[in-house]
């Protein structure tokens, strides 16, 4: 697939960061984070809360600055446009055009006030240029796209008159109205249970497919990464600590923080009362971080330096990771 | 084993204006045995946590019967239940909520013991500091501090400490760990474990999680809009799932494997109906992909069709 002008990725990202200031000093929720997407690929941004997933994607489209005192800093390009460049104006005509957003609750990201087939058609009349009875008609088109049954009646209804699995649908419409380049979904299916999550993710799947899109998937779900993501962003304490195909993250870590993850996750394949390997310890309090690897004190793989010095993210051809102490190519996680 | 908690045509009915009804639990009828883990799986709305408080009497259900270690605890009000009550424990799903703000940990760890009415201060330190100890808290470090200075995964050891300082025998673990991050997930489950072969607590452990259910359980019970649909030993629910939705559910799990192929769940579009109006006959019909017109005009009625093995469906998987 082929969105980007010259072959280039469509989204860039370089060296992005958001620090808060707090009474307690600047808290780097996201450190120096740099990835590519490439048109029609699927990104998986997993990590536990607090690893800054969601500040950083939300950050990419300048809903995390103006007002909450965030410092904001690095390079975010969009098929070569320089994102962080543009005026507010500006970014509101991209981000309405070329990137649609997923939220987690639908509830919230829903206006509570308006009825859902005028939420879909808003974007199609301000971005495409459609009148009100085209924009209308298209909302009911793109509702039985989402499979939503009896979409001419659910149009003119509110969004606390849908279960919560249906608001989610109306969102997804609403973000893929516009045709945009790109998809970000964040957390999209953890308030939904599990019977609902399964369609919900079949649906975004089959419209970044049949569309050509390319998706952030954001997640704390390493099951949900596993099935839909082409590739895999580790985060940890702000920083991307690991980068790879999701077969390569699955299948043979590099990143001690990647490898005890996955090892701590109850598998079905277990029999029960299997002892879990937990991780020692708890994340470290992002506003009092030393000058070592965030990781060092839950790690049993640290060494002297991995305590007084960061890693960089270090690339082994297409696949990255922050560690001075990796673990072998080719280990395998005994799942 | 013999049966430590024996619920019988329980119903929990919650008023929801106009004269109706929620019919969050309907006629379950359900055992737990000594020192097992019983899992108890559903999604939202299943009636898997109003269940729970039920046989805790929180409040008391509308109908059936609660026998608890030789209690019948719906017959049983105040200063009765409240003697029964350190032997039933319960920890919650947000750690952070469950504890006073305002108290420091030692005094939350130590009311139940007020409550119980242990009145010499030196025996309460020394089993509140015991316990504490045995859950993995540093009691002179965390003592006199306050619920905000813990993560989640902390506060939910000091949960977990305030259920233990009774040596109840069941404790009801309503959904412990969904709050939590995986890293701290493992932890605590490992101290669940731990803690029941301790002291011998038999537990009744409610999640949505299956793969974390499966890890922790003996038996597994499975819950759908208020009703049983199926209970097994773990084993065998996992190998070969009798009902329908067991299998759905089942099919849905996202595994954190690229190469587990995703399962169908075989489901019929659309969404869970409500438990304000559920449908008749068997509830999961109009989702299930074997439904006929008998499951429309029948309930099916929870029947053993293995030895262990009960289920609530006319046209079971297997059997």
């Amino acid at each position: 697939m082929s969105g980007a002008v010259s072959g280039g990725p469509l989204l860039s990202v370089r060296d992005a960061r958001v620090g808060f200031g707090t009474v307690r000093g600047l808290l780097r929720a996201v450190d120096g984070v740099s990835f590519d997407l490439q048109a029609g690929r699927t990104l998986g941004v997993v990590g536990e809360s607090g690893s800054g997933k969601s500040v950083l994607v939300r950050s990419l489209i300048g809903l995390v600055g103006g007002g909450s005192g965030a410092v904001v800093g690095g390079q975010v390009l969009l098929e070569g446009q320089d994102l962080r460049g543009l005026s507010a104006a500006g970014l509101r005509e991209v981000l309405g055009r070329d990137i649609g957003i997923v939220f987690q609750d639908p509830m919230t990201s829903l206006n509570p006030v308006m009825k859902i087939g005028r939420q879909i058609g808003e974007g199609l009349q301000l971005n495409r240029g459609l009148d009100g009875a085209a924009a209308a008609r298209r909302a009911v088109e793109l509702l039985a796209e989402v499979g939503i049954p009896e979409p001419e009646r659910r149009a003119v209804q509110y969004p606390h008159e849908l279960s919560g699995g249906m608001r989610q649908r109306v969102a997804i419409a609403i973000a893929i109205a516009c045709e945009p380049k790109l998809l970000i979904a964040d957390e999209p299916t953890t308030a939904l249970d599990v019977t609902v999550q399964r369609q919900i993710l079949d649906l975004l799947q089959r419209e970044q497919r049949q569309r050509g899109m390319a998706m952030i998937l954001i997640t704390h779900d390493l099951g949900v990464a596993a099935g839909r993501a082409d590739d895999i962003m580790v985060m940890y304490a702000g920083r991307a600590v690991e980068m790879a195909t999701t077969r390569e993250i699955f299948r043979g870590p590099r990143m001690p923080y990647t490898e005890a993850l996955l090892r701590s996750l109850p598998r079905l394949s277990d029999v029960a009362h299997t002892r879990l390997s937990a991780i020692p310890g708890r994340p470290p309090d992002l506003a009092r971080r030393g000058m070592g690897c965030a990781f060092a004190p839950r790690c049993t793989y640290r060494s002297d330096r991995c305590e007084t010095e960061e890693p960089a993210l270090t690339r082994d051809g297409a696949r990255g990771f922050a560690c001075f102490n990796p673990l072998a190519a080719g280990s395998r996680v005994v799942a | 084993m013999t049966d430590l908690l024996r619920i019988t045509d329980l119903n929990v009915e919650y008023p929801v204006g106009g004269g109706r009804h929620v019919h969050a639990v309907s006629d379950v009828t359900l055992a737990v045995r000594h020192g097992e883990t019983l899992g108890l799986v559903g999604e939202s709305g299943s009636g898997k946590s109003s269940l729970a408080r039920a046989l805790l009497q929180l409040p008391p259900p509308q109908r059936g019967s609660v026998l608890f270690d030789g209690n019948e605890l719906t017959q049983m009000r105040g200063e009765a239940l409240r003697a029964v009550r350190p032997r039933l424990q319960m920890i919650f799903q947000d750690p952070i909520a469950s504890l006073n703000p305002r108290r420091r940990v030692a005094e939350i760890v130590a009311e139940p013991l007020i409550v119980s009415g242990v009145r010499d201060p030196a025996e309460r330190t020394r089993r509140v500091r015991a316990v504490m100890e045995a859950v993995g808290l540093d009691p002179d470090v965390v003592w006199a501090r306050r619920p905000h200075e813990f993560s989640g995964g902390q506060c939910q050891r000091i949960a977990i400490a305030r259920a233990l300082v009774l040596e109840p025998k069941l404790i009801v673990c309503d959904e412990p760990v969904s709050a939590l991050d995986v890293s701290i997930r493992a932890q605590i489950l490992n101290l669940l474990e731990d803690m029941k072969a301790r002291f011998g607590l038999t537990l009744l452990f409610i999640a949505h999680d299956l793969a974390v259910v499966k890890s922790v359980s003996d038996r597994v019970a499975v819950m759908y809009l208020g009703k049983l649909c199926e209970v097994a030993d773990s084993a065998s629910l996992f190998a070969t799932p009798a009902h329908p939705y067991t299998a759905a559910l089942m099919a849905a799990i996202p595994e954190p494997d690229p190469d587990v192929p995703l399962g169908d769940t075989k489901l019929k579009p659309g969404d869970p109906p409500s438990p304000l109006d559920p449908p008749s006959g068997c509830r999961f019909r109009t989702r299930c992909p074997h439904a006929v017109d008998r499951c429309a005009a029948e309930v099916p009625p929870l029947r053993e069709i293995a030895a262990g093995r009960e289920v609530a469906c006319h046209f079971p998987l297997i059997g």
